[in-house]
């Protein structure tokens, strides 16, 4: 049964990846024809059931970092990857719930370069509706290399051939209208996904004995590994305090407080408080009260991900023979980028082992189904920004609205182009995910220390707006490069949390310094901007306190962060 | 912003139906259930890979059991929709039907 493609994938298989996007197509034709307002009233997102909203809140973010990028970790360190669900998400999500939502909701502000524009002006709006469509760009390459790693892996067509037959499927996607069907989609996309990495988890755990199995193996080659491969010791691995081998610290302290400042602070409620693809699940709300619930309720579902993301990584990495040689220090040959296989590979090798046809066709959809969601919503967001935010704003203004929707086009087909060179950058990292912090902290970092300290302090001045954005993107950049350069040495994804942290305090000790010596706006315009010039009412629901104590935010809250400290006490 | 209202509005509130999501992911999750469970019926296992275990079958009735409560908690608890559904606003990066352009501000 060998063939020369990585995976086997039969009749079967392709059937249960037809029967998925038939569905979601099939609601987007329907919803684009408007058959039924029920299709509306759920793709509208008022006063949907909170389970919903809150699965779609965490499917947005379920995509190919999150499957690929964690498994991939699991597979180099084990057991610390947990940390970006335990403390690098949970924490921030519920403090997004808690403290910003009502804030984003009461302001009506609808996007993150509308509340820079109004709250800083031109500058600041320039430089950030920038960085965002570059962002969206290189991520949309991490998401179309994934994508082109399985249409190689299942059709064994050379590298560069994969990636522009994915970014075709991808642009047809959008065209024939797969986006529309959002809610529904990613409600799906959920559940498909849970539905394939549940068995290959079990599956996998079951084959290597159980979790002591497991555990044992993983110790047993920890231990035999040669020096030069440089193989986390396997209590690093299978604990995940204080997670040396994540932070890439000699020291037990230092990597503690690089992961909750670095991960659990600056980046993780960098990337929860500031990206609008989730904060805009939440928006659509019809309440506040149920806006701020949005986060929490995902909150729950997004504390047991990493059980089905990180142990088939680890599982992977102690089963499939080509992992067990890479991590050896070996390089094997083969792999989903055609060159060597690499961490990024763990999952799908690891299902081309232990999951049948059929199973393997259910994982694939569900992959399939992520990544090009993924790539869809980064091309649609900076479509948006490029046209309205950009061309609209500053080239060319008063046009009609046809010859905007012309220009979005083009920029789609544009993105998509650009998307396969980004993807090149992204295919040099063995593990994608050190790449996708390095981006976060390039992006998200500095344009969380403006926000925040915009909403905060009314005194920030609009140039401080666009210096401390400009000076903390080129420090993380510059730190960066420093590691790159080997001057600052730190293995594993310390270097992309140094990046960030220093990007937040650049920006935060610049924005300070200029604010001091340039002119603020006048109180008068900051109302629904900055949390003190906000009045009460704008960000408070009245019905809430009238809600049995197990509908409201604050006692949910409460509830997500017990169980995120008892699960971090017994792993 | 433009404030226009493009659907049609009918006359009472009704259940949400075949489009329910509940029953959109039932159906989905039972037909994968289906066919799972048929493949690990009828076609080759594969003990070499699963460790011994017919891994199509266990989780084609899994999925159908999914599938059925799905469907069932529809059935029991329909979601009303109400008697005037606005059109869904534009997402940008969730665009949801495009009839709307996106708001400029």
């Amino acid at each position: 049964m060998s063939s020369d493609t990585l995976i086997d994938a039969n009749w079967l298989d392709y059937l249960l990846v037809a029967i998925y996007f038939g569905f979601v197509l099939g609601i987007g034709v329907m919803a684009r024809r408007s058959v039924s307002d029920s299709i509306d009233f759920f793709l509208s997102g008022r006063s949907l059931p909170a389970w919903v909203t809150g699965l779609a809140f965490i499917s947005a973010n379920l995509g190919a970092v999150e499957i690929m990028g964690m498994s991939a970790n699991g597979a180099e360190i084990g057991l610390p990857t947990v940390h970006y669900f335990w403390v690098g998400a949970v924490p921030a999500m519920l403090f997004l719930g808690v403290v910003m939502m009502p804030f984003y909701y009461g302001s009506k502000v609808r996007s993150v370069p509308e509340f820079m524009f109004k709250r800083f002006g031109t500058g600041a709006h320039l430089v950030n509706a920038i960085s965002f469509a570059v962002a969206q760009l290189l991520i949309a390459g991490v998401n179309l290399a994934l994508l082109a790693g399985i249409v190689h892996a299942l059709l064994g067509w050379p590298i560069w051939i994969a990636l522009i037959v994915a970014g075709a499927i991808v642009l047809s996607y959008i065209t024939l209208g797969g986006l529309s069907a959002a809610i529904y989609n990613e409600v799906l996309q959920f559940f498909v996904i849970v539905a394939s990495l549940l068995p290959l988890t079990l599956i996998g755990l079951h084959r290597v004995g159980g979790w002591d199995g497991l555990t044992d193996k993983i110790t047993a080659a920890a231990d035999k590994a040669p020096a030069s491969a440089e193989v986390a010791p396997a209590a690093q691995q299978l604990e995940s305090w204080p997670g040396q081998a994540l932070s890439g610290f000699d020291s037990p302290l230092l990597s503690v407080i690089g992961i909750v400042f670095g991960l659990g602070f600056v980046l993780s409620f960098g990337y929860w408080t500031t990206n609008f693809v989730e904060v805009q699940r939440a928006m659509a709300s019809d309440s506040i009260s149920a806006a701020r619930k949005t986060p929490i309720i995902g909150a729950f579902p997004k504390m047991f991900i990493p059980f089905i993301v990180i142990i088939p990584g680890m599982v992977s990495a102690v089963l499939v023979t080509e992992m067990i040689d890479l991590k050896n220090g070996g390089s094997p040959s083969g792999g989903a980028s055609g060159d060597g296989v690499a961490y990024n590979d763990a999952l799908l090798l690891l299902m081309r082992d232990v999951l049948p046809n059929g199973l393997l066709g259910l994982a694939i959809a569900g992959l399939l189904a992520a990544f090009m969601a993924g790539m869809a919503a980064n091309i649609s967001a900076f479509n948006t920004v490029f046209s309205y935010d950009l061309w609209q704003r500053y080239i060319r203004k008063n046009h009609s609205d046809d010859y905007y929707l012309r220009i979005g086009r083009l920029a789609t087909v544009a993105a998509t182009v650009i998307a396969i060179f980004t993807a090149q950058i992204a295919m040099g990292y063995d593990n994608v995910m050190n790449y996708l912090q390095t981006l976060f902290g390039f992006f998200n970092a500095p344009l969380f220390a403006t926000f925040i300290l915009g909403m905060f302090w009314k005194r920030m001045t609009p140039t401080a707006g666009w210096v401390g954005l400009v000076a903390g993107t080129l420090s993380a950049i510059a730190v960066d490069r420093l590691a790159a350069a080997g001057v600052i040495d730190l293995p594993g994804q310390g270097a992309a949390f140094l990046a960030a942290s220093t990007a937040f305090v650049v920006d935060i000790v610049l924005s300070v310094v200029v604010s001091l010596v340039t002119k603020p706006k006048p109180a008068s315009e900051l109302r629904g901007l900055v949390y003190s010039e906000t009045p009460k009412e704008d960000r408070t629901d009245p019905d809430e306190a009238s809600m049995p104590w197990w509908r409201r935010t604050a006692p949910l809250a409460g509830i997500a962060l017990a169980m995120v400290v008892v699960l971090n006490i017994a792993f | 912003m433009s404030d226009v209202q493009s659907t049609e509005t009918t006359g009472s509130t009704h259940k949400a139906g075949v489009f329910d999501i509940r029953n959109i992911i039932g159906a989905l999750m039972a037909i994968y259930g289906v066919i799972l469970m048929l493949a690990g019926l009828l076609g080759e296992h594969e003990p070499e890979k699963t460790g011994g275990v017919n891994a199509n079958l266990w989780t084609g009735l899994a999925l159908l059991a999914v599938g059925a409560v799905f469907i069932v908690w529809a059935r029991l608890k329909p979601i009303v929709v109400p008697e005037h559904v606005e059109a869904p606003d534009d997402d940008p990066t969730r665009p949801a039907p495009q009839r709307k352009r996106p708001p400029v501000h």
